[in-house]
């Protein structure tokens, strides 16, 4: 399914995702937490409800042409040590020089998120030993980060109809700006370690969620709610699969009433629909465990996609004190706004909060809500167009190209688009068919030329992708519709004289009937009549 | 005098080199330099004279010979910090302050001594081993203490240079070279300026880049410059001073250079005595040096008036804690992986880490780590490094009340004896020595401040002491002029040293100094 991500179709593993009228292995967990936001009833233990809690983390890579505090290009896979400025490396003496993109982005993104601003960020070094981080220490924002208290709203299917959304608010803690390690191959047959400081130093917004979430749906929407923003204001290409987005989850569970149980961290979970079975199972095993008398560790653990489950990380075992220190090399990071903005400074210089702000693109929210209301397409239709990438320029174009309304594009774009795309797992702008042939093509169904049976035949031709227009396929196929009034009579005529049974028990009342009369029409036209015409045809020759 | 005798022909850059690179070589036992980048530094010289012989020298810095601590990065030659876990290091790139020398047409004649990472008082506390003071062999030491202590020989008498830049003040002392560039985190360039007589000054930080600077304590550290008078002290600055784009912690304005009066008036100035320097361990010496050098400006006019810096007692504790947390955190990029030693012990990461660290750092560097890292310890943090920092930010009012009120400028000791020799120095351990030897200097890092050491006497056995001179922030042209000033009135003796002697013949002798503005 293309909208906004679904939820559990299929990956729920046991019963307390479960949803309302499901049956629970034990007979008792029946209610998920889900859209409803409800909680998950005990077990045998007979104490109130589980209800988990769900907070997360998301690192973003900032899209900028240089890493946050070098010069070195930031680019995705790149020969190994290609990118790798002396500073990246850590070469004694070298210092942080803050690139002022990647203040912009955070700023750009602190916005969109309803976050307030601090115009005074402080830098701090975070100390642990590993290979992939040269320095020793990364440098980040702990104590005065650049962005705080802000909400993101995202929606949801109401227990997985596609007929109805919920939207649901997590508040953000705060956005933070550090530095990407480095990435470490292990060689376990050599046991060797390769590092590979390509990332090492690129920018990082860290997006700290409040556990305001209950389930792996509502993290996996919130995630998706938020790339969609990250993308519109260029702020961050999020994309998953390079690592671009990478979300932590801190899952908990508790009994309704007490206080939030020890929680867990599954670290780097790298897409969505993982993001959603991680945080699920972690749910579950958490309930399955303090269910069994055992206990939870506050430990970090790694979601393992090939056999859907949550296993502990070895190499984070045991307390890790950070010694955190504020960042001597970097003064601290001043924003102005229109008041503040010191006069004769240049603007090269400093960063104008308003400015940004004057120019934030149409964040995704409000891009759907003048779908809905420019169109008049349903509010859920208007998700799939805006998470879809590239859909709702598709299907802007096709409008502006056809007489046809709106409302009826979006079906063929939803209905016949999507879904071929899907199938073949292609993106809108792979699409054999462009928004012009689309167009071509519903223009001659609007024009009553050809039928809609037809035009879905044509459709299937120009999946094909063999260069030839709708009309041409039409001529081909001869898939007009007949023009000539008094054949199409004829061949009524004779439908009705060859279905005595039928004629009779419309006469009697089953008007019912008719449709398959309409249907053997079409048959004898080869979908070239339309179906409109033909029942008024029919309906005079039977004097109905 | 002597970029006069270059522009003049009087010598040419080629042959100046030669002479300071013969001298080094006879001057070996001074273990001032850990590497003589020979072949280079001739090259440059060659490049200088060229631009002489077509009248296009590119300042007054053209072909002068500098030497530089081995804690700066170099292009092409080892930066070492006289540390195992740097030796053999070649840095791909110039510190900023490098670059501008050479931009300048200095020619740079090698890398000198230090404690390793410039941790340390004496420069005493480095794998190449320590940097002895050239005036342990002037005459005027030799006089003296052949007298005194018959029984013991030459050899062992030799006194400390102070530290950490030790090698530095060596090399210019020793006259190996015009100038020399060292590191000041708590007093590591005015410490061995005065315990080997030669000007060494800290400017403002902020003033001078440190891009390069391998780091000590990030938060104070300051490309320091040694010279042989104030004068070559103001000319370097001018060079060095101003933004650089690749430390941030630079001042955004451009720095103006500025030439000091060459009659400096201090009449009208306000010198302030802080008598919290009146240290219990101040030598009786150095304390009437100090009152004879508070008269002097009173008599040529100028306000001299005691002030309380009243925080001054609690510096020296929270310096160590600030400076071993901030080493904690520098040392921590030297794991082995990327640059530098890295031991063979391959069990795992954390083994090679733990044992390159081991063979790589001595006790001085180790000990100050794991300090640190406790004062950063979550459970510490807040009674340690916060309180430190709150103790720097009185200390830094403390100077700013007494310079609000009026004064110009504060005169001190910069150490509290001559330079004691090198079997005494090391009965003491460094961390001990450190909290004796900064204490009269590190509080001016705390609070970012320009100051400088100004040769005054030499002591009764006929070692150099200095006095220093703290100023306002950024107003380095008055600290300067009041040098200048007070270096004019003391006059302090040149060293008779007999290598000096005699590898230069003509050059110094033609000059009553050896310096080069």
């Amino acid at each position: 399914m293309a909208a906004a991500v679904r939820g559990c179709g299929g990956v729920w593993r046991r019963e307390w995702q479960c949803r309302v009228g499901g049956l629970s292995r034990r007979g008792q967990r029946t209610l998920g937490c889900n859209a409803r936001g409800g909680a998950v009833p005990a077990g045998k233990s007979g104490l109130a409800p589980w209800v988990p809690v769900v907070g997360l983390e998301v690192h973003a890579q900032i899209s900028s042409n240089s890493k946050l505090f070098s010069g070195s290009q930031v680019q995705f896979a790149a020969p190994p040590n290609s990118l790798v400025s002396f500073f990246d490396a850590s070469l004694p003496g070298t210092l942080p020089v803050l690139n002022r993109r990647c203040v912009e982005a955070a700023v750009m993104t602190g916005l969109a998120l309803n976050c307030s601003i601090n115009k005074k960020s402080l830098f701090d070094r975070k100390h642990y030993f590993y290979a992939d981080l040269p320095a020793g220490y990364q440098i980040t924002q702990q104590r005065v980060p650049i962005a705080v208290n802000g909400t993101l709203s995202y929606s949801l299917y109401k227990d997985n109809k596609m007929s109805q959304m919920v939207t649901k608010t997590v508040r953000i803690k705060q956005i933070q700006l550090e530095q990407d390690s480095g990435k470490s191959l292990h060689d376990d047959t050599r046991s060797q370690t390769l590092v590979d400081l390509n990332r090492a130093g690129v920018g990082l917004m860290e997006v700290v969620m409040e556990p305001d979430m209950c389930c792996g749906e509502e993290a996996a929407a919130a995630v998706r709610e938020l790339q969609l923003i990250l993308q519109t204001l260029g702020s961050s290409q999020a994309v998953m699969a390079e690592g671009q987005l990478r979300v932590d989850a801190n899952v908990s569970v508790h009994h309704r009433g007490e206080p939030y149980g020890v929680r867990t961290e599954v670290k780097n979970i790298n897409s969505i629909r993982f993001l959603a079975k991680a945080v699920d199972y972690e749910i579950e095993r958490q309930i399955e465990e303090l269910e069994n008398g055992g206990t939870i560790l506050n430990e970090t653990r790694a979601f393992d996609s090939k056999l859907g489950c949550t296993v502990p990380m070895r190499d984070k075992e045991g307390k890790q004190d950070y010694r955190f220190m504020p960042e001597p090399n970097l003064p601290p990071l001043i924003l102005y706004d229109a008041k503040s903005l010191p006069a004769n400074i240049n603007h090269q210089q400093v960063v104008n909060i308003d400015w940004i702000h004057e120019r934030l693109p149409d964040l995704p929210s409000v891009r759907r809500a003048k779908l809905v209301e420019l169109y008049g397409i349903l509010p859920e239709h208007s998700f799939t167009l805006v998470n879809e990438d590239g859909l709702t320029e598709f299907f802007e174009n096709v409008v502006n190209q056809t007489q046809m309304k709106p409302k009826k594009v979006i079906g063929w774009i939803l209905k016949d688009l999507l879904s071929y795309l899907k199938q073949h797992s292609l993106t809108v702008k792979e699409s054999p068919v462009s928004s012009v042939l689309l167009a071509d093509l519903l223009n001659l169904l609007e024009k009553k030329e050809i039928s809609s049976t037809a035009a879905k035949q044509v459709l299937a031709e120009l999946w094909k992708g063999e260069g030839k227009s709708p009309l041409e396929i039409v001529k081909e196929k001869k898939l007009e519709l007949m023009q000539d009034q008094k054949e199409l009579e004829q061949i009524c005529q004779e439908v009705i004289d060859g279905q005595e049974n039928e004629v009779m028990a419309i006469k009697a009342g089953n008007l019912k009937v008719l449709n398959k009369l309409i249907g053997l029409v079409q048959r004898k036209t080869q979908g070239r009549s339309n179906p409109v015409v033909v029942k008024q045809l029919l309906e005079k020759k039977l004097s109905l | 005098q002597v970029s006069a005798a270059l522009r003049e022909g009087g010598v040419s850059p080629t042959e100046l080199c030669q002479r300071c690179l013969s001298l080094i070589k006879s001057t070996k036992f001074l273990n001032a330099y850990i590497t003589v980048a020979e072949e280079t530094a001739l090259k440059q010289a060659e490049e200088s004279e060229k631009r002489y012989r077509s009248g296009q020298p590119l300042g007054v810095l053209d072909g002068i010979p500098v030497a530089v601590k081995d804690n700066f990065n170099t292009a092409g030659i080892e930066t070492t910090c006289a540390s195992n876990m740097l030796k053999g290091y070649i840095s791909p790139y110039n510190a900023t302050v490098v670059q501008k020398l050479l931009d300048q047409g200095a020619v740079l004649l090698g890398k000198t001594n230090l404690d390793e990472f410039a941790m340390g008082s004496g420069s005493t506390d480095g794998v190449f081993g320590p940097v002895r003071n050239p005036w342990s062999y002037s005459r005027q030491y030799k006089e003296k203490s052949v007298s005194k202590s018959h029984s013991e020989d030459e050899e062992s008498n030799w006194v400390i240079t102070g530290g950490s830049s030790g090698g530095s003040a060596a090399a210019v002392s020793s006259f190996t070279c015009f100038a020399a560039l060292g590191s000041d985190t708590g007093g590591s360039t005015r410490n061995p300026a005065a315990h080997c007589g030669v000007v060494g000054l800290k400017p403002t930080y902020g003033l001078i880049s440190r891009h390069g600077l391998i780091p000590l304590v990030n938060s104070m550290d300051v490309p320091g410059i040694l010279t042989r008078c104030v004068d070559d002290a103001a000319v370097v600055l001018g060079l060095l001073a101003g933004h650089d784009p690749k430390d941030s912690t630079t001042i955004q304005d451009d720095f103006k250079p500025f030439e000091l009066p060459n009659l400096p008036d201090v009449s009208k100035l306000s010198i302030g005595i802080p008598k919290e320097y009146h240290a219990p361990a101040l030598s009786s010496e150095i304390l009437a040096l100090w009152s004879k050098a508070a008269d002097l400006f009173k008599n040529a006019g100028a306000k001299v008036t005691e002030v309380s810096l009243p925080h001054t007692c609690y510096s020296i504790v929270c310096y160590h804690v600030l400076c071993t947390a901030e080493v904690a955190s520098n040392m921590a990029r030297f794991d082995g992986l990327e640059y530098g030693h890295r031991s063979d012990m391959n069990k795992s990461t954390e083994s090679m880490y733990a044992a390159t660290r081991r063979e790589g750092f001595n006790d001085v560097v180790r000990g100050r780590i794991l300090s640190g890292n406790y004062f950063l310890l979550k459970q510490n943090y807040e009674n340690y490094f916060i309180k430190a920092q709150k103790v720097r930010r009185l200390i830094a009012n403390d100077f700013l009340k007494v310079f609000r009120s009026g004064i110009d400028i504060l005169l001190t000791p910069t150490t509290l004896s001559d330079p004691v020799p090198y079997r005494e120095f090391i009965k003491e351990d460094n961390r001990t020595r450190s909290a004796q030897d900064d204490i009269l200097t590190q509080a001016v890092n705390l609070a970012g401040l320009p100051a400088i050491n100004v040769p005054a006497a030499l002591s009764e056995r006929g070692l150099p002491i200095g006095l220093q001179f703290i100023g306002r922030s950024f107003q380095e042209k008055q600290l300067l002029t009041v040098a200048k000033w007070f270096e004019k009135q003391v006059k302090f003796p040149i060293i008779q040293l007999e290598e000096v002697q005699r590898h230069v013949q003509d050059v110094f002798q033609h000059q009553k100094s050896a310096s080069f503005s």
